[in-house]
């Protein structure tokens, strides 16, 4: 005779209200471990998918992701010539925002190396790789943009060729993927008015001195001449791939030497995107995650003692028939368990259901399910000690007090 | 057969002024069969030997004997009481105190259950019970769904349902009206009768004392035997 269970019969509505907010309560601590586990797979996505075996970054920079980095035009051709090195090409990539019809966009660009990428080796969910070296864009399906459409970015008019899923920068917005040069020119993209503005200021500040320069005022005024600051930018850095059966550690000693950049293996790169990037993510959804789970035994602990007091006299009555220390521990306990199970698959039920419809990914995986699981369990049963430690405090004699 | 004897029992409450001697020394017996009534104004003890004999109190001193075993020796238990309690004694109230979340059949079954009889026997057990009380169609209503009458007859139910040697009732009727309480008491007589329980019920009401075997009046914790009327 499961009295915890007969007990709950008669109170079905009062006792599923509880357990649906004690779920919701559970479902933000399971929404909390997986935010974060999202944070750590939008922030190493970009790393992980471009598969190189070594980041080359401006020296004493953690770039491309954590800070700026910019790097010299001919340092690719350099790292081919590195012993071991397969492959190096340019990597470019930042996050802009653009208005886009009625709403502002905001998108990480990042430069694909053609023609050897082409963005063939992407989690393309609809259309197709880059076929044209410019005016193309395979874009992430978060940012809503169809197949076909077109988005003025700079100077140029790009389409839309493919979509991905589920391609996010560290900071959750959608990647859109151009070749490196356009990629380069979307990034560094300046407005008209505002180069006018840098002419003018160059050829004030040249009218200001002494020099009487033809030739560098024909060149400031002439509109296809390339102003230094102007240039498009140098990319971020180089990824380099190395041959089969060369050693890391030799290649990475090799660069070492080199005075103008730095050298992270894609490992250091993730540790450095894990420890810079989102640590302080990280420690704020814990300590919001730890502070929510003692308010949700505090909660438990609130709720199974008040239930328990309202079995007092039944308690008393039950120990004046003489029930065992255990029958009064279940009957406290159980309630404890089936308040905690049914919240708890209410959680499970929410995360499934609510948790795609978040603006930032939220990755659950077994492992996180198994543990707030456990958690809760923890919780319930510690929770459930007020209420016990309350219900072994009763006398039996109460009843005769009437 | 003595189905429980107490012998020289005392308990006292509290110290100094606020001390109240509750028990001086009271003896008793009552037969296997044997209807017991113990009478007395309010503060006069019969509580306290009822809790005593229940093996819910325990008095300082004195001794209790269930069926010729001695289950409390000078104030100690001898033994687990509460396991005693739930094989030997049956309780009944002034109030049904009925489980209000079970059903009265459920209600009889928690004895049964609570001495790990569980299985279809036990509900072959209850509603016997419940139709010898004459509310066996009344079983799978809640207490609240029942008269006070009917609640009284489950409870009755319950305290007989594992068999007990001695059932203890605290003014089982005065929450009743004088004909349903003689009913009520009638029907312990019956019990004790018939299932060769011995039934002790602390009263006020005078009307029905006819019904009792022996009848005990106590007086500022002192135990006098009044009356055999059977």
């Amino acid at each position: 005779m499961n009295l915890a269970i007969l007990d709950l019969r008669r109170q079905k509505a009062r006792f599923a209200a509880t357990a649906l907010g004690l779920g919701l309560l559970f479902a933000i601590v399971l929404a909390m471990g997986g935010i974060y586990r999202g944070l750590v797979e939008d922030a190493t996505l970009l790393v992980d998918h471009m598969g190189a075996d070594l980041w080359v970054v401006q020296r004493d920079t953690r770039g491309p992701f954590a800070e700026r980095s910019t790097v010299p035009p001919e340092l690719e051709d350099r790292l081919r010539s590195v012993a071991g090195v397969a492959s190096a090409r340019s990597f470019s990539t930042a996050t802009i925002q653009r208005v886009h019809g009625a709403r502002n966009l905001r998108m990480t660009v990042v430069g694909l190396s053609w023609p050897e990428d082409k963005g063939g080796a992407l989690p393309l969910v609809a259309g197709r790789p880059l076929r044209d070296p410019h005016r193309e864009l395979i874009a992430d399906r978060s940012l809503g943009l169809p197949l076909g459409e077109v988005l003025a970015l700079g100077d140029d008019t790009f389409t839309v060729v493919g979509l991905t899923q589920g391609m996010l920068s560290s900071g959750g917005d959608g990647v859109v993927f151009a070749t490196e040069l356009d990629a380069r020119a979307i990034l560094n993209w300046m407005a008209p008015e505002a180069r006018r503005l840098e002419r003018e200021g160059r050829l004030a500040r040249l009218a200001a001195t002494d020099l009487d320069s033809r030739v560098l005022e024909d060149r400031l005024k002439d509109e296809r001449s390339v102003l230094p600051v102007l240039d498009p930018a140098p990319a971020n850095a180089v990824l380099v791939r190395l041959r089969p059966g060369a050693s890391l550690a030799e290649v990475e000693r090799t660069l070492a030497g080199w005075p103008d950049v730095t050298v992270y293996s894609a490992q250091a790169q993730r540790d450095l995107l894990l420890k810079g990037v989102v640590e302080k993510s990280r420690k704020q959804i814990g300590l919001f995650r730890a502070l929510l789970s003692l308010v949700s035994g505090i909660v438990v602990a609130l709720i199974l003692y008040n239930m328990t007091v309202a079995k007092t006299h039944d308690i008393a009555l039950l120990k004046l028939m003489g029930a065992r220390v255990s029958v009064v521990v279940k009957l406290v306990l159980n309630q404890g368990l089936l308040l905690g199970g049914l919240g708890y698959g209410f959680a499970v039920f929410l995360a499934q259901v609510a948790f795609p419809l978040f603006p930032r990914r939220v990755v659950l995986g077994a492992g996180e399910y198994i543990g707030v699981g456990v958690l809760v369990l923890v919780l319930v049963t510690v929770a459930s000690l007020a209420g016990i430690v309350r219900a072994l405090r009763i006398p039996p004699t109460l009843i005769l007090a009437g | 057969m003595e189905a429980v004897r107490a012998e020289n029992l005392h308990k006292t409450y509290g110290h100094g002024d606020t001390e109240v001697k509750a028990l001086r020394g009271v003896s008793m017996v009552a037969h296997a069969g044997e209807v017991v009534a113990l009478l007395g104004p309010s503060g006069s003890g019969k509580s306290t030997l009822l809790t005593a004999l229940g093996l819910l109190n325990p008095p300082e001193r004195g001794t209790v004997t269930l069926m010729g075993e001695r289950v409390i020796d000078e104030g100690r238990a001898q033994g687990d009481l509460a396991a005693l309690r739930r094989a030997r004694i049956g309780f009944v109230f002034q109030k049904s105190n009925l489980i209000p979340f079970l059903t009265a059949h459920e209600n009889v079954r928690l004895a049964l259950a609570l001495n790990d009889r569980e299985g279809p026997e036990t509900h072959a057990r209850a509603q016997e019970l419940l139709d010898y009380l004459g509310v066996g169609k009344r079983g799978a209503h809640f207490p609240e769904e029942l008269s006070g009458g009917e609640q009284q007859r489950v409870a009755i139910a319950r305290a007989l349902a594992p068999a007990p040697q001695l059932i203890l009732a605290d003014e089982p009727t005065a929450a009743l009206d004088s004909h349903r309480g003689r009913a009520v008491m009638e029907l312990f007589r019956q019990v004790a009768r018939e299932q060769g329980t011995a039934v002790v019920v602390v009263t006020h009401d005078h009307r029905t004392l006819d019904v009792f075997d022996t009848i005990y009046e106590m007086e500022d914790g002192l135990l006098s035997r009044s009356a055999q009327t059977a």
